[in-house]
């Protein structure tokens, strides 16, 4: 079969399994953000007790392999818990505790990046350390954040594929799937992979976009 | 605390603003304060002076407990600045403070950063705030700058917007920490101008300083410091004029 008769047979669902990709991805990175915000701020905490949890989240995180990760959390949980998890909902908990270990990261470099200065003029006008968190550093912090913040954006996209393996119908899977009727190894991964690449390179350009657009006053 | 009268609130026991005693700063193994006794009166200037290193800034930076005493007692307004269980931040919203570095905060704008700290902490509505904020601006000469994000200003005018900032808390001590060192020498004067406005007003004043004429003009009181201790303290005729330690002869002969 030549390119054009493998899309026009495979098109729609291949675009369907690219948009369970995406929702797989932005539904991750929202939860992502919010686990990455809170352990990255416990982690630039003073306090000692804190700054270790978040220590601990992060190597444990970054010293597994999202594939065990996965695994673990669609296989292992419920045998131990007896509380069955589907794909879509494994993938998202697996995926957000990965991504999120790196978001904590970037904000936690995003929130050393400011200036010292800024939480001392925050903090001598009396401001608490949380309002000055949420309406000095935080603003300013996210803005040197965004390059970093894109990128996870773009792992974690590619890291969906790896999800395959707990059967949730991502591209990669949809891509077996077909191939295992047709076996048009070739030319299907070479679809497979350009899709991937639009759609990455549009994103990116468009938060390029939004970047520019977040620089205040320059 | 939260009962005592307006009168005793705002004064020490003993009468003064400020009451520093015996204290200590290190920071690991260096000592940068080595025991400093100082009490500061209500409308007083105090300026401090001395070389780099000396420990002028961390002496003002431990006033409102940006860095924490080692030992030795600090008592601002009434409030024990080493008890930890005092509310600092209700502390600090009556102490101003102006950095070498401006600190305006970038990502708001001029009136914005005027008008953060009170409408946070719920002193004034926005709209309160807002004017209370457009008053200092046309105090500071910077009105028709409202608008404007810190980033277009030069640097005269962001410490004109500093002080502006930290007076909108209508704070009754405010803290310089050399607020002339970072500009161009053709805008010293015009924030030189703002603070000398204050001090007539009667505001209380701990300025760390290498601007002489200054403290020459302004200052009730010189504090010469020099390795963590006071080493010459007095009026600015005495310290400046006529000197009588070595070590502070010996510092002015090289900054005048």
């Amino acid at each position: 079969m030549s390119f054009m008769e493998l899309i026009r047979e495979n098109g729609v669902y291949l675009l369907s399994a690219m948009g369970k990709t995406l929702e797989l991805t932005f539904l991750s990175l929202i939860f992502a953000s919010v686990i990455g915000l809170l352990f990255g701020m416990l982690n630039v905490s003073k306090k000692k007790g804190l700054h270790l949890i978040a220590n601990l989240y992060i190597d444990c995180i970054r010293g597994v392999p999202l594939v065990v990760l996965a695994f673990f959390v669609y296989f292992g949980i419920p045998l131990a818990t007896g509380i069955r998890l589907s794909a879509l909902v494994a993938g998202i908990i697996a995926l957000s505790l990965n991504a999120g270990a790196y978001m904590a990261e970037i904000v936690r470099a995003g929130i050393q990046a400011v200036d010292k200065g800024q939480m001392e003029a925050a903090r001598s006008l009396g401001l608490p350390y949380g309002t000055s968190m949420r309406k000095v550093i935080l603003p300013q912090a996210i803005r040197t954040m965004i390059p970093s913040i894109i990128n996870q954006f773009i792992i974690t996209l590619k890291d969906t594929s790896i999800l395959s393996v707990i059967g949730f119908p991502e591209l990669v899977k949809a891509g077996q799937i077909v191939i295992a009727r047709n076996f048009e190894s070739f030319k299907m991964w070479v679809i497979i992979g350009i899709m991937y690449l639009v759609v990455i390179t549009v994103l990116s350009k468009v938060a390029r976009k939004l970047e520019r657009r977040l620089s205040y006053g320059k | 605390m939260e009962n005592k009268s307006m009168a005793e609130k705002h004064l020490n026991a003993d009468g003064s603003k400020i009451s520093v005693k015996a204290l200590k700063k290190s920071f690991g193994h260096l000592d940068v304060l080595k025991g400093m006794d100082v009490e500061i009166r209500e409308g007083e200037v105090v300026c401090l002076i001395g070389p780099s290193g000396s420990g002028k800034s961390t002496f003002l930076r431990c006033l409102n407990r940006l860095e924490k005493t080692t030992e030795g007692t600090i008592i601002v307004d009434g409030y024990n600045l080493t008890d930890k269980s005092i509310n600092i931040n209700k502390v600090r919203e009556n102490i101003g403070m102006v950095f070498q570095h401006f600190n305006l905060f970038p990502n708001l704008t001029v009136i914005e950063n005027i008008m953060l700290a009170p409408v946070e902490l719920k002193k004034m509505t926005k709209e309160e705030a807002r004017e209370t904020g457009m008053k200092l601006l046309d105090r500071v000469g910077l009105a028709e700058k409202a608008e404007v994000y810190p980033s277009k200003l030069s640097g005269g005018q962001k410490q004109r917007v500093a002080i502006a900032r930290a007076l909108a808390m209508n704070p009754d001590i405010m803290l310089f920490d050399e607020p002339t060192s970072a500009l161009d020498p053709e805008m010293v004067g015009e924030v030189l101008e703002v603070m000398k406005q204050l001090a007539a007003d009667g505001m209380t004043m701990v300025v760390v300083t290498h601007e002489m004429g200054f403290a020459r003009e302004v200052a009730s009181r010189v504090i010469f410091m020099d390795e963590g201790y006071i080493v010459e303290e007095g009026t600015p005729q005495e310290i400046l004029l006529n000197p009588k330690q070595p070590r502070t002869i010996d510092f002015l002969n090289k900054v005048l």
